[in-house]
């Protein structure tokens, strides 16, 4: 048996449409499932005369989602023609941007599985516009959409850093994270807003000597389960491949695969890797982008912590569990307040479990943001302050907070209107308590005796005391004074 | 009527002496006469512009406010779009093509309400410098029929020169304004890059595209450029008015310059034909009875305009003309076996021979190998023409040279060798490739009684001081009082 070590190499190129309201180049509104061919216009059409004026918004989506990579921004940056025909493209070019792209080298944190995190370096990342799309039928001809023709994508461009299909998907969920956090894209996978190619090949060591496997690029992926699959089936082929025909990398012998979702597998769609010429070359139509230090430091301005770090911060400073801490973080506007509240003076843990438990289960019903409902940070730091002093309990927090988002009072107000104001008057607990001691002589027995019958006897004491007080006495208080009572 | 001008046909319009209708009707009979003769049209629309003639008779019957062209009949080359008729670029390829808007630039003539009578014929896709690479149909030279207007904007000089029009907009990507002026003996404006907004111009080679007038006077060419110049928001190339502010170009026009210094290159001049040397060494020295002062400048790289030229204009042309694909629109082949068939089918059928010869010329020019010994040399030599602009400006107003090295040469004299034919350019591509503005006005005829022409050139954005230049000429002859005899 040879001595066989090898590694699975994956670059991803992802294509990530800008949330913007109009297309790259033109008016045209953004609009997913409108009526073939209804969003269009002279200048996404290609019409003769017609000309592209450059959408600024997507222009500084870009910059924010470059520096959120860790890019370099270029101060000029300009855009390119990348001309091949194909019947979704009318002008038979594509504005893109060439040799001078909007950010360059960069990086991305991604979480791994055991917790640390891996640092994947980025390429470039530059804007272009997307084509349309051929609808083909069963009979001789094919129908042409061009709604989503000059809709804004932003290609990011990975260095081949990412050895297996985990760290793929894993770069692929922190990228959906990334953009959607920082507000550039709605990065919805349902809608194709987000669009994978990775290229893999095998860094194979045999007997001592190391071989790589030709490259393959799958095209089009469009979930992160066909991402994950597709790089996981390529290792095996290609390890086979290369064991049955010690078929090395090497000038031309790139292939181009898709991924067939049923069999799932991926399938060879061109043999070679096509001596495409795209004659890139500056677009005469449209100027250079040349950024001021002070549009880049307005743009800068927009950045925030981004959602990893706030994650980890999560679970270091505030010692939340890794989950809760990704569910705080997974929208930037869960994660500010989240933020807001704890510096409002909340529990951090105690937010979080009124967050994640009620918040977040009402934002879901409701289809909308934390900060679409009636609650301000401070009336949720009150409300998580008030379970902590014990004026009310827990349980009764859930209700009070269900009541903020309906009447949008404070939490004080809602406590006494509900009557959940929890008794915490020693004086007044005590005569409850002692009644209740005096019905329940086995039960007390039971208690004092301390054995196998005293927890669930203890329960059963507090549990009537909950009853005397119509379910108003802090059970802290209550459980202190039975301890002091039945020592 | 013909022998108002624009501005003054436009006065008389306004003050109610002459009827717009009448000037309307009194073109369309000029054109029923001898346009199957000069075939400078390849639509026109009789009913529309009386109807539009009557709104602006109405409107100064009631005394309302009336545009700067009120009533005045306009044609326009027929590379720019329109939402009345086709916009066919002579090209079999969009022959049936109706666009759904129309060019800035014909927006602003109707708003200046103009009537706009035609469209006129051109070498296809302004591809050309005689009109003869039209792929719909002929237009000859009023002033011999058998010979070339020049070109591309054959038809819109042709036109004027024939009077079947007050004036018209041509468009200038190498000289396909000035050139065919002067061979027609008309005035002919390229503005500066940028000056006047291009959308809805069908793109040739999109740096260098420019639209301009083209006019019986150097006043109507400052009266047209008054009308289209200015920012438009659809066309990022066109120059914003807090960097380069417009100009009533009309209100100075008649105020000579003061210590006018004129550039003149001889070594590049000595490659024109005798009598244009001569006319123009007349005409420069009108300008030094003035009292301008005539110095010499060299600008070495004016030799290599035509080469960058025909490099930088096709490359963006194959670029530009990928579009044209019989797939969204325009001519599509019969029965294609598969898609690609659609588009080579349908371009090979449609394109004519020099369209196709520019599309191989610019694709050869970008493909991956040549992309920098070609175009990107082109781009150097297109800077360095750009310092020697640069450089002579610093030390005159204005340079003044040929417009083309000969008069207007015999139709097919060219056509079997295009490398002659690129040559006709020669003095006209360097500005286009700078940027700069020129205008070309009449400045005399030859033995056969051929147009000779001179051309200004002058710096980016100053198509006031150059119309004042070319006025202060224009006053010391009546050429454009000479009409051909057709």
């Amino acid at each position: 048996m040879a001595d066989l070590q090898y590694k699975i190499i994956v670059g991803l190129e992802i294509h990530v449409q800008l949330r913007t309201k109009s297309k790259m180049f033109c008016s045209c509104a953004l609009e997913f499932g409108a009526e073939p061919n209804s969003r269009v216009c002279p200048v996404c059409l290609g019409m003769p005369g017609s000309l592209p004026v450059m959408n600024k918004q997507a222009f500084e989506y870009s910059v924010l989602a470059g520096l959120a990579l860790n890019c370099n921004i270029p101060m000029f940056t300009k855009w390119d023609r990348k001309s091949y025909y194909y019947p979704d493209l009318p002008k038979n070019y594509q504005i893109s941007q060439y040799d001078l792209p909007l950010s360059e080298k960069g990086f991305i944190e991604i979480p791994l599985e055991s917790g640390e995190t891996k640092r994947i370096r980025i390429i470039r990342a530059h804007l272009e516009e997307d084509a349309g799309k051929n609808v083909h039928s069963a009979s001789s001809y094919s129908q042409v959409d061009l709604n989503r023709t000059g809709t804004p994508l932003l290609e990011i461009v990975t260095e081949p850093d990412m050895n297996s299909g985990a760290e793929v998907r894993a770069l692929a969920v922190e990228l959906q994270r990334l953009v959607r956090f920082i507000g550039v894209s709605e990065a919805d996978m349902q809608k194709g807003h987000m669009r994978f190619e990775p290229n893999i090949n095998m860094k194979i060591i045999r007997n001592g000597k190391e071989y790589r496997t030709p490259i393959a690029e799958v095209k089009n992926l469009n979930s992160f389960r066909a991402l994950e699959r597709s790089v996981t089936y390529e290792a095996q082929r290609q390890l086979s491949e290369f064991l049955e025909t010690g078929i090395e990398f090497g000038m031309g012998n790139k292939t181009t695969r898709g991924w067939d979702d049923e069999k799932e597998m991926t399938v060879l769609q061109r043999e070679k890797e096509e001596a495409h010429d795209y004659r890139y070359f500056p677009d005469p139509d449209l100027v250079p982008v040349e950024l001021t230090q002070e549009w880049l430091d307005e743009i800068k301005s927009r950045l925030c912590e981004l959602p990893l770090k706030k994650q980890l911060r999560y679970v270091q400073e505030y010692n939340l569990s890794d989950y809760d801490a990704g569910v705080l973080t997974a929208d930037r506007a869960t994660a500010d307040f989240f933020d807001e509240v704890v510096n409002a003076g909340g529990d951090p843990k105690r937010v979080c479990n009124l967050l994640t438990q009620t918040g977040l289960k009402i934002t879901k019903e409701k289809n909308c943001n934390i900060t679409d409902l009636p609650v301000t940070p401070k009336g949720m730091a009150d409300l998580a302050k008030m379970v902590d002093e014990g004026t009310i309990s827990a349980s009764s927090a859930t209700t009070i907070f269900e009541a903020m988002v309906q009447t949008g009072k404070q939490p004080d107000v809602l406590a006494s209107e509900l009557n959940l104001v929890q008794k915490s008057d020693a004086g007044e607990l005590e005569s409850i308590v002692d009644q209740v001691i005096a019905e329940n002589s086995e039960a007390v027995a039971d208690v004092i005796s301390g054995g196998k019958k005293e927890k669930k006897a203890r329960g059963f004491l507090m549990g009537q005391v909950m009853q005397k007080s119509k379910g108003q006495a802090n059970p802290k208080v209550v459980s202190e004074i039975l301890a002091k009572k039945l020592k | 009527m013909e022998e108002l001008t624009a501005k003054q046909l436009r006065d008389k319009i306004a003050s109610g002496q002459i009827k717009s209708l009448d000037a309307v009707n009194d073109v369309f009979s000029r054109i029923e006469k001898y346009e199957p003769v000069i075939g400078a049209y390849i639509s026109t629309f009789k009913e529309q512009a009386i109807e539009q003639a009557e709104q602006v008779d109405k409107k100064v019957s009631a005394g309302e406010p009336l545009g700067q062209l009120a009533g005045v009949p306009i044609a326009v080359k027929d590379n720019m779009c329109t939402t009345f008729g086709a916009t066919t670029c002579a090209s079999k390829i969009l022959e049936n093509f109706h666009a759904p808007y129309n060019a800035t630039a014909v927006e602003k003539l109707i708003a200046a309400d103009a009537v706009i009578i035609g469209k006129t014929n051109l070498d296809e896709f302004a591809m050309g410098s005689s009109t003869e690479n039209s792929g719909l149909k002929k237009t000859v030279n009023p002033w011999d029929t058998t010979r070339v207007p020049g070109g591309s904007s054959g038809g819109a000089t042709a036109s004027v020169a024939a009077r079947m029009c007050s004036a018209a907009l041509g468009s200038d990507t190498g000289g396909s304004i000035r050139q065919p002026a002067s061979f027609c003996g008309v005035v002919g404006l390229k503005p500066t890059y940028g000056r006047v907004s291009r959308y809805g111009l069908v793109a040739y080679g999109s740096s260098l595209d420019q639209i301009g007038p083209v006019t019986q006077t150097v006043e109507d060419a400052a009266l047209m450029l008054n009308v289209i110049a200015g920012h438009d928001s659809s066309d990022s190339t066109s120059v914003n008015e807090t960097i380069a502010p417009t100009y009533d170009y009309l209100e100075k026009l008649n105020e000579p310059v003061e210590k006018l210094k004129i550039a003149v290159a001889p070594q590049l001049n000595a490659g024109a034909d005798q009598q244009v040397q001569n006319t123009l060494h007349e005409a420069i020295n009108i300008y030094k009875n003035l009292g301008a002062e005539i110095i010499e400048v060299k600008m070495p790289h004016l030799d290599y305009a035509i080469a960058a030229y025909y490099i930088i204009a096709t490359a963006e042309a194959s670029s530009n003309l990928a579009r044209y694909d019989g797939v969204h629109y325009g001519h599509r082949t019969q029965n294609p076996k598969d898609y690609v068939e659609v588009y080579s089918k349908s371009r090979a059928e449609a394109f004519g021979q020099e369209v196709k010869r520019r599309i191989m010329l610019g694709t050869y020019a970008l493909s991956s190998g040549y992309y920098d010994a070609y175009y990107l040399k082109a781009l150097k030599v297109r800077n360095l023409i750009r310092s020697d602009f640069t450089k002579a400006f610093e030390k005159c107003d204005c340079v003044m040279m040929p417009v083309a090295p000969t008069t207007a040469f015999k139709i097919g004299e060219k056509t079997s060798d295009p490398l002659q034919m690129y040559l006709s350019d020669i003095y006209t591509i360097a500005a286009n490739l700078a940027g700069i503005p020129g205008i070309s006005i009449p400045c005399g005829f030859d033995d056969k009684d051929l147009p000779i022409g001179l051309q200004i050139l002058s710096p980016a954005f100053t198509e006031d001081k150059l119309l004042r230049i070319a006025k202060m000429y224009e006053k010391e002859n009546n050429w454009y009082d000479k009409r051909p005899n057709i």
